[in-house]
């Protein structure tokens, strides 16, 4: 087989698999080398000369004792709802659009404090477990390092993020302010299981109430069973201690579960017959149903994806070829599928999952596709192996709901949104949010 | 294929077995604590009553502390400032309706469990037991739940009727002990 007839071969590769320039999901895997080429068209500018570069020329700067990122990526940062810390709740949003890959940057977790991050001395923090058990127990920080621990992947995500899709117009902003109060992490810590066990529960036990060290003390209730099966007292965040923001020295995570419920800075844990029907409970995350009915105890964070790349603020350079690239995850375990559509939901093509797919953690799907510079519509749909697939917006509003106003985008009108997103391409190409 | 069923039998046996070992094998570094040195920290108020306190307070008693320490962020009378109000709300038909306590709330031992353990925001937990009872029967007087006159306690704050209690939906039963 000569070059040319390789070349064609890869070119024919290329061929649309679904409406609007979609294409296979191995279509850059198969093609190799001589498809990149065929594809970027990319050369050196004529007469252009490689010549090295300052920073080539001279020893750099001494290495850090804890590493910063380059100063060309300051721009990469969470965006605050209250930067001067008013007397209220305070929200910080993950950049998505400007990261990649399924583990979110520590500094850049997304982290929603109700009255501030406390300043917590590890030496004097206590988690106390009581109510229904034999033997009431604290524990310290240095107690719990001797416990057999666990490592887990998985995503947390605020039963609010997405919330200003509920608008009855689509509000015209990023990825990071629609979806970015969801990030994922690599968390290490002790089974809840082991000290529940040790400190003996009482067959009359359903619940555990949580409760955090910080100044509004915020308390969920998590059932037993919950609890005792993934249950964890993290003390490590992607291989290092905490984030103050994220429950330094220790939170309880319950993978899956609404982000409200994953105590930070947990401090008492109390094993109870009833749920304690605490404020963010009985009130908060108890979504306003069509009528006037309200859901209790939503507890699971449901299939989602959205695409992160192209998404509002990413621009696309003209028309040929993109990778389309988003995350997709589910609270009831793995990823099973995720389908891609550049016409507004007519036509579908599967895009490739990045191994391994962990169940209730980011998977990270792509999709090459040719934009040939005319509209588009890009959406995902995710499904999970309990079989639950991800609702359009139309399936959502009917059974939820939405604003006739149009709120705030800090604004949180109700939760739990996990419908289909949808990304306009114009023919500059710009992205612009959008129902479709 | 008996055999092996019998050796799959022996391998089930053989790991709960281990499974004993290990459980037996946990650290069991919990340092027991008693009741008495968990008090300062056990405010957890449930719907039945359960960790209500001793103590109790009026309407009057807490206008008072309302106006001292509440009305800067709720405004005046519980009518809202800088941060919600505490007073009135239509009947919720949808998402846009404001949830208040007494429209949405389902259970009054849930105000006492959180004035207690969040209010005021800059000084959480310097509330005396009794200013939170007081607070809590101003609160729902001003919002016609109880009479003005009406004592909150132990025993009588679970018994306050929330217009809402029954306006709810469990998202997952199954799931829901």
């Amino acid at each position: 087989m000569t070059p040319g007839d390789r070349a064609k071969r890869a070119l024919k590769n290329l061929e649309a698999v679904a409406g609007n320039g979609l294409l296979h999901r191995r279509a850059l895997l198969r093609g190799g080398a001589t498809l990149a080429g065929a594809m970027t068209g990319y050369t050196l500018a004529s007469g252009q000369q490689l010549s090295e570069d300052p920073w080539s020329l001279a020893p750099g700067v001494t290495v850090p004792d804890y590493g910063t990122r380059s100063k060309y990526e300051k721009n990469v940062v969470r965006t605050l709802s209250n930067p001067k810390g008013e007397p209220r709740t305070q929200h910080a949003r993950t950049p998505h659009h400007l990261l990649n890959g399924t583990i979110t940057p520590n500094s850049l977790h997304f982290v929603i404090s109700h009255a501030g991050d406390p300043d917590i001395d590890p030496d004097k923090h206590r988690l106390v477990i009581h109510g229904l058990v034999k033997q009431p127990l604290e524990f310290s920080l240095d107690t719990l390092e001797r416990y057999p621990m666990v490592t887990r992947m998985a995503f947390l995500e605020c039963g609010g993020n997405s919330a200003p899709l509920f608008s009855g117009e689509p509000i015209q902003a990023t990825v990071q302010a629609l979806h970015g109060l969801v990030s994922c992490s690599e968390w290490t810590g002790v089974p809840l299981s082991i000290l529940l066990d040790e400190a003996g529960i009482d067959p009359k036990a359903k619940w555990l109430v949580a409760e955090g060290g910080d100044p509004p003390h915020v308390s969920r209730s998590v059932p037993l069973a919950k609890a005792t099966d993934d249950a964890m007292i993290a003390l490590y965040q992607n291989g290092e201690r905490l984030m103050p923001g994220n429950g330094y020295p220790m939170r309880l995570l319950l993978p899956g579960w609404e982000g409200n419920m994953n105590t930070k800075w947990v401090r008492r844990i109390q094993v109870t017959d009833q749920p304690g029907m605490t404020f963010y409970e009985a009130r908060t995350y108890a979504p306003v149903l069509p009528g006037g009915k309200a859901y209790r105890f939503y507890f699971i964070q449901e299939v989602k994806s959205f695409i992160t790349h192209p998404s509002p603020g990413l621009a696309l350079k003209g028309p040929g070829f993109y990778e389309i690239s988003g995350v997709a995850y589910s609270g009831a375990g793995r990823i099973a599928k995720v389908m891609v559509s550049a016409d507004g939901g007519k036509n579908w093509a599967q895009a490739a999952l990045q191994q391994p797919v962990l169940s209730k953690a980011f998977t990270r799907f792509r999709l090459p596709w040719r934009w040939d510079g005319g509209p588009a519509t890009l959406q995902s749909k995710a499904w999970d192996e309990a079989g639950y697939e991800q609702p359009t917006r139309a399936q959502l509003v009917a059974a939820r709901g939405e604003t006739t106003k149009v709120p705030s985008v800090n604004g949180f009108p109700s939760q739990h949104y996990n419908a289909i997103t949808s990304w306009s391409i114009e023919r500059g190409g710009e992205v612009r949010n959008v129902y479709a | 294929m008996c055999t092996h069923k019998r050796l799959g039998l022996a391998l089930v046996i053989v790991l709960v077995l281990c499974a004993r070992v290990v459980f037996a094998q946990a650290p069991n570094l919990g340092k027991p604590i008693s009741p008495s040195e968990i008090a300062g920290w056990d405010i957890n108020i449930l719907p039945d009553g359960s960790g209500l306190p001793p103590g109790s307070g009026t309407p009057a008693e807490g206008a008072r502390v309302y106006a001292a320490k509440c009305a800067v962020c709720h405004g005046a009378e519980g009518k809202g400032g800088a941060s919600a109000r505490l007073i009135g709300g239509e009947p919720i038909k949808n998402m846009e309706t404001d949830k208040t306590i007494a429209n949405f709330w389902p259970y009054a031992t849930t105000l006492f469990d959180y004035i207690r353990r969040a209010m005021p925001w800059r000084q959480p937990r310097s509330l005396t037991n009794e200013e939170v009872y007081a607070l809590t029967a101003y609160i729902l007087s001003l919002n016609k739940l109880i009479e003005d006159n009406g004592t909150m306690n132990a025993q009588t704050l679970p018994k306050v009727r929330m217009p809402n209690r029954d306006g709810f939906i469990l998202r997952f039963p199954d799931r829901t002990p």
